[in-house]
């Protein structure tokens, strides 16, 4: 299905935001303003932004430790995302939560997760919620490279297929699992080839190129209406920074990152297909980079501003009741 | 009112449940059982100790589901249909095999609402079997639910006759929390008068199963029947016990406990699991520093040793506290 320039607009807006959203960060965090470990999703706009486009609220997605691209193409508050991330009591999870835990269930998003190869056993659960009230909802698992050597992932494969629940397996290869490189820790580096074995349809897609991730989605999604269980989309990507924000890096090549912004740069490639098909002018795209850099200035203000949580709060919302 | 056994009383809580509520459903190994099998013949288990019989035919395949030997994707399943608003009954078959999944209950399902900020609930059950004196040997007979116990989140329940245990389950299954449901092994064929219509018992209110005057006596479990048998000895000679079964070990109902420290000034903790950083040690640890001016002795800890569970019958006798060790125990405090 070709996309109007409405939408056309909505998937640029989506991977900018995430792009300059994390490109700020990096800034940010360099300023020790911000507590913790982040891990940046920069890069890898399109796999987050393709595979969250044809999703709504009542579909579902459980994220990763490098989750804030799957929480702003899901729909997340960005303002409350950037509040969260600094600690703050109006974030998205009171501050509770930071970085790695993002969450808001009221957009279906199940949270980022700090366990590799954690969410997936989630979605196949919030697949069977779907399955059971039959509206056609999906569920999403995002996961990496690293999470694909996970005995947790294999499990939740597995079980999808034997109970044929609309749920769909993203693996965003990015090249790294941590600090050692795909090509060393996955066997064979065919992600896809292992869902297959599994008893399920698996594509593997270039996952710089917006539109071929959403395709791909596409099918995937048509597959879960029909009662035809799950799908696994393999998506090719590389990721701007470290693993996390001061991660030296030092395991990859000095020009590598330079050569990935030049040649696999989803916002780079999305505006040569503009150029080519038409559908959005250079004028348009850069009054939305425009508008998202304020989006983001306002969203870093308003941290800044926002009141920490009160020491009342250690130990509220452990328990609905105790 | 009718004798029913603890299994049978925990299938009546998971009927009477699941015809109240359609968003509740159970999955786990075997659950119902026969899938894919020969015979065709489904139902055919009904969980290992037939505790899950009869929901599968009542209650269909969507909400009866038997899973792969996949812990991990049980409790991850569970958790995740929760958050999207179902309420799940995943069984662990054996409580030992909560090693396999551990990170989904005490990372993922446990931790949730405080993560997101109290913006989420996530209403799993894990019902699990656990306890020794089956010759089961090491991976098949532990009671794990001191290491549970210690993570904020999850509430801890482990009944100790038929009664609480529906009345626990009922409560459990209604509950917004996670809640890990303890069923000692031994106790499934244990008859009490359970009441034939749905009833809950409140979490954190410890039961006095006995009144006395000479000690206080805390069971956990199949620790109370036996604390029972203790008991009828002593009274022979006159000795008398409050005999207290907390039933929820998280939350703990620790005023109970201290009300009748006040009037025996001797405790006894009589706890299945090993004493190291045990409920046993916990509930000591507990009256040393709530209950210091109360106590008239030292507090004893009737325990497993710090050994795996043996599979040799007069081993694993010896391993598992019984009514004698704890009728010394008691003699011990009042003789202190």
């Amino acid at each position: 299905m070709t996309l109007d320039a409405r939408a056309l607009a909505r998937a640029y807006r989506t991977m900018k935001t995430i792009r300059e959203f994390e490109e700020r960060l990096h800034v940010e965090i360099a300023t020790g303003e911000i507590p913790g470990f982040t891990h940046l999703y920069a890069g890898q706009e399109a796999v987050a932004t393709g595979i969250c486009f044809d999703l709504g609220p009542s579909d579902y997605i459980v994220s990763t430790h490098r989750g804030h691209g799957h929480c702003i193409a899901k729909g997340c508050d960005v303002s409350g995302m950037m509040k969260e991330i600094y600690g703050r009591r109006d974030g998205l999870c009171h501050g509770k939560g930071g970085s790695m835990h993002i969450a808001d269930v009221t957009k279906g998003m199940l949270g980022a997760n700090a366990i590799v190869g954690g969410g997936p056993p989630l979605a196949v659960g919030a697949a069977i919620a779907c399955r059971q009230r039959r509206a056609g909802n999906v569920s999403v698992a995002f996961g990496g490279d690293g999470s694909a050597n996970q005995g947790t992932v294999f499990e939740a494969m597995n079980l999808a297929v034997v109970l044929r629940v609309p749920a769909i397996f993203v693996f965003e290869d990015n090249g790294y699992s941590e600090h050692t490189g795909a090509a060393y820790a996955v066997g064979s580096r065919d992600i896809a080839g292992r869902a297959r074995a599994f008893g399920m349809p698996a594509e593997k897609v270039d996952g710089t190129d917006f539109f071929a991730v959403r395709e791909a989605m596409q099918r995937a999604i048509a597959r879960a209406r029909a009662g035809e269980g799950p799908s696994t989309i393999e998506a090719t990507t590389t990721r701007y920074y470290g693993h996390f924000e001061g991660d030296p890096q030092n395991y990859r090549a000095k020009d590598e990152i330079a050569r990935h912004r030049e040649t696999m740069d989803c916002l780079t490639h999305f505006r040569a297909r503009m150029a080519q098909d038409g559908g959005l002018g250079v004028a348009e795209l850069d009054a939305i980079d425009r508008e998202v850099l304020a989006l983001i200035d306002r969203a870093v203000a308003e941290a800044r501003a926002a009141p920490l949580p009160g020491a009342d709060e250690l130990t509220t919302d452990v328990y609905v009741r105790y | 009112m009718p004798q029913i056994s603890m299994r049978d009383a925990i299938n009546q809580a998971l009927h009477q449940e699941m015809a109240r509520d359609e968003r509740v459903i159970v999955l786990g190994e075997d659950v119902s059982g026969g899938a894919g099998g020969s015979s065709g013949t489904r139902d055919a288990a009904g969980g290992i100790f037939g505790v899950t019989k009869g929901l599968l035919p009542r209650f269909g395949e969507d909400r009866v589901i038997d899973t792969p030997i996949s812990e991990s994707a049980i409790i991850g399943a569970a958790g995740g249909a929760a958050l999207a608003g179902l309420r799940p009954v995943a069984e662990i078959m054996f409580a030992d095999f909560v090693g396999v999944c551990m990170d989904q209950i005490y990372n993922q399902i446990a931790k949730f609402r405080y993560m997101f900020g109290g913006k989420s609930t996530c209403p799993v059950v894990i019902r699990t079997a656990m306890g020794a004196g089956m010759n089961m040997g090491a991976q098949h007979s532990q009671t794990i639910y001191p290491f549970l116990t210690a993570v904020p989140g999850l509430k801890i329940v482990v009944p100790s006759n038929a009664c609480d245990a529906k009345g626990l389950l009922i409560r459990a299954i209604r509950d917004d929390d996670p809640v890990v449901f303890f069923e000692h092994k031994a106790l499934y064929p244990r008859k009490a008068e359970v009441p034939e219509e749905s009833y809950e018992i409140p979490f954190g209110e410890a039961n006095l199963v006995r009144e006395g005057e000479h000690a206080t006596v805390v069971a956990i479990g199949r620790m109370v029947p036996f604390a029972e048998k203790a008991l009828d000895a002593l009274a022979k000679d006159g000795i008398t016990c409050d005999l207290i079964d907390p039933r929820t070990l998280s939350p703990l109902d620790e005023d109970t406990i201290l009300e009748s420290l006040d009037g025996t000034g001797r405790l006894v903790v009589v706890d299945e699991s090993p004493p190291r950083c045990s409920v046993a040690a916990d509930i000591a640890g507990m009256a040393a520093s709530r209950g210091f001016s109360l106590l008239r002795a030292p507090v004893a800890q009737v325990t497993a040793p710090h050994a795996p569970v043996p599979f040799s019958p007069g081993l694993e006798r010896l391993y598992v506290p019984g009514p004698q060790r704890i009728e010394a125990a008691i003699r011990g405090v009042i003789a202190a």
